[in-house]
């Protein structure tokens, strides 16, 4: 399997490379403008006309990066939490007291933020009131559910599911190990955690009821919704990795659909916004989008010489924008 | 993978000059730029530019392996350190003296994303030349932390006389005949016998054994102390008679109750479909109890020295290069552990040569 795709539809032509001076950690599209997240002090923006602007975020390395459609945030080891705007406006959101690395940073429906510092995470509300609940162990992952303001908090043995605006004491969801990714489904039913051992945990959040994920060659790093939100993609294995979402029961009991296999692990994968294809970057540099209902696949980007780290579509799913560990960047119009 | 960032661990009990060694190499000009990753609660001030707290959280692995334990604050803070890539040539990881070794260890080779950027050179281990017969006795840490060191530094030698350094000397080889000892005070030594070992590598196992009871002494002359050491390095370690693991004449030796090596060896080449399931359910059996084994092997119509090295349950192992022309094709295993059934594994090594 270690044909590189050379005969496969592609759309490699259609890249317009972006000028990084670092490895790239994250992306994100902010309307139809590219963000790249280096792993030190810095943002790249990509404007649809072309204009690149090099942003200024941290004194240091940038650990964490999460986005809507309007703003991105970023924590640093400077202890400082940034929000950006696609015109590379920034605004400071907070900056720890102790000056703790910023692991975590999440944002959720109405524009509420997170953050995690050690085994501290704190909120800041729609209306801009924060606060703060300490778990038992470093944060390994925040997410939001859809609705509500609700903040997941995974961690060591298990996660903590926290309603700040409720007097109610946060409740906890058991499963030994370490959690370091986490994701709610669009439905809000389900909570899938990334562990330290190369598995998912899951959660079905009406009963707690347990869902392991597993037969992964390496610890998962990258989840993804599909746009309909009856598949989660991840990486973690040599292919594709699809699980099904569809029943009520999520994908306990069931297989997941394996797509586009190579002789290197997946390493990030990004969902189409309104379709069912899945951009798939590897650990040899290689892009990929893949059809899930027929594992059809288009070149996206040949491989290269590290890991593709972070692949983002814009809203409207005519851009894909994806970074390396190597510094190379660059934006496909699909459009 | 020769970009692989070095790791450097310190251990010691509480009190016995980790940090005095840590300040040591940070201060010394060595045109080297260091990340250091100190526990948290640290009261002495480190002088480096790139200090990071950490929090020791160990936890187990969700793998049914019980002993399998991981330094979860390891992996973030290691995978916050490599973005800053090029800004720094080594780590070194000051753990708290009562932390046992075995889940920092294991982090380096159970995270492919920590194995993938950083590997371990060594663990250092700071002894207090005084007081470290007593914590053998008492503190299963101590214990831990010199079963496990690659170099083992007795520290404050100046503070006991030299047949009481001889008797720490002693119950230390007890332990861990494997690592490089020296005797120091007030942490004085050379950097490049700490940092760059490669110990890992393994490579030292066929070199150290000609002289594996030869002390080095580091010692500031001129500074008024009159040394008088008792055991020079003459006094006739003979190692022609098969005495692999207690084999000195001249010093006191002591068997641990508790803590021993096993160390194998042989001409035979070895069979990998014998070997590998053996060695895979040695570990899985007596994981627990075994800390560190490493071996260098020669596997049957194998070119290539095979390297291997485990803590606890989790084995690691690699072909490292092609045997050189002239080198005898020796088969060398060390396992450093609580109670293990020596018998035993010696038969299992045994009958893995190649028919």
């Amino acid at each position: 399997m270690s044909d590189t795709r050379g005969d496969i539809p592609s759309v490699v032509e259609r890249t317009r490379p972006v000028t990084v001076d670092a490895p790239v950690v994250d992306v994100r599209f902010l309307g139809d403008t590219a963000a790249f997240v280096l792993g030190e002090e810095a943002l790249v923006l990509l404007a649809r006309n072309g204009e690149e602007r090099r942003v200024a975020v941290h004194a240091g390395v940038v650990l964490s990066a999460a986005a809507d459609d309007e703003r991105i945030v970023t924590g640093g080891d400077d202890g400082k939490v940034v929000a950006t705007d696609a015109s590379g406006a920034t605004t400071a959101i907070a900056a720890d007291a102790k000056r703790r690395w910023i692991d975590q940073v999440a944002v959720g429906p109405n524009g509420a933020l997170a953050w995690s510092a050690g085994k501290t995470a704190f909120v800041r509300s729609p209306k801009g009131g924060e606060q703060s609940l300490d778990v038992p162990s470093t944060v390994g992952a925040l997410a939001f559910l859809p609705k509500g303001f609700r903040l997941a908090i995974a961690h060591y043995g298990g996660a903590t599911l926290w309603f700040p605006s409720a007097q109610a004491e946060p409740e906890r969801l058991e499963w030994k190990g370490s959690h370091l990714a986490a994701t709610v489904s669009r439905d809000g039913r389900f909570l899938i955690t990334a562990m330290q051992e190369p598995t998912l945990h899951g959660w079905r959040l009406i009963d707690r009821k347990d869902m392991r994920m597993q037969g992964y060659t390496t610890r998962v790093r990258s989840l993804a919704w599909s746009a309909d939100g009856k598949w989660l993609a991840t990486s973690g294995s040599t292919q594709l990795i699809l699980w099904p979402f569809h029943a009520k029961d999520g994908p306990m009991g069931k297989t997941p659909q394996l797509l586009a296999p190579m002789d290197v692990p997946v390493d990030t994968v990004g969902c189409h916004p309104t379709q069912g294809v899945v951009a798939v970057g590897y650990a040899n540099g290689l892009v990929l989008l893949v059809r899930i209902d027929d594992g059809a696949e288009i070149l996206a980007r040949k491989p290269g010489e590290a890991p593709v780290t972070a692949v983002a579509w814009s809203a409207d799913g005519k851009l894909l924008a994806f970074g390396t560990e190597d510094a190379k960047a660059g934006v496909i119009d699909l459009g | 993978m020769s970009d692989r960032i070095p790791v450097t661990v310190l251990t010691g009990y509480l009190g016995a000059g980790k940090t005095t060694l840590l300040n040591r190499i940070l201060s010394e000009q060595h045109g080297q730029k260091f990340a250091v990753i100190v526990n948290e609660f640290g009261e002495i001030g480190i002088d480096n530019d790139l200090v990071v707290g950490a929090d020791e959280e160990v936890f187990e692995m969700n793998n049914g392996c019980i002993c399998c334990t991981v330094r979860g604050d390891l992996v973030r803070i290691i995978d916050g350190l490599m973005r800053r890539k090029g800004k720094f040539d080594a780590i070194i990881v000051e753990t708290t003296g009562l932390a046992d070794p075995a889940p920092v260890a294991q982090t380096f080779f159970v995270d492919e994303n920590v194995g993938r950027k950083t590997k371990l050179d060594a663990v250092v281990t700071v002894a207090d030349a005084k007081w470290l017969k007593d914590r053998l006795k008492d503190a299963p840490e101590a214990k831990n932390q010199i079963a496990f060191a690659d170099v083992i530094l007795i520290n404050k030698a100046d503070l006991v006389k030299p047949d009481e350094l001889a008797d720490v000397e002693a119950h230390i080889r007890g332990i861990n005949p494997y690592a490089r000892l020296h005797t120091t005070e007030r942490c004085r030594i050379p950097l490049l016998e700490v940092l760059g070992r490669n110990a890992f590598d393994l490579d030292r196992i066929l070199d150290i054994e000609p002289e594996f009871l030869a002390v080095e002494h580091h010692h500031e002359h001129g500074d008024g102390h009159d040394h008088d050491h008792q055991h020079d390095h003459g006094h006739g370690h003979d190692h022609g008679h098969g005495h692999h693991v207690h084999g000195g004449s001249g010093l006191k030796h002591y068997h641990d109750e508790e803590m021993q090596s096993v160390s194998l060896s042989t001409e035979r080449p070895l069979d990998p479909d014998k070997f590998f399931p053996w060695v895979q359910d040695l570990v899985q059996k007596e994981g627990p109890n075994i800390l560190r084994c490493k071996g260098i092997l020669a596997f049957k119509d194998d070119d290539q020295r095979f390297v291997l090295q485990g803590v606890h349950m989790i084995l690691d192992g690699d072909h490292q290069r092609e045997w050189k022309s002239g080198e005898q094709r020796v088969s060398r295993m060390v396992f450093i552990g609580r109670n293990l059934p020596q018998g035993k594994i010696r038969e299992g090594f045994e009958s893995c040569a190649a028919s």
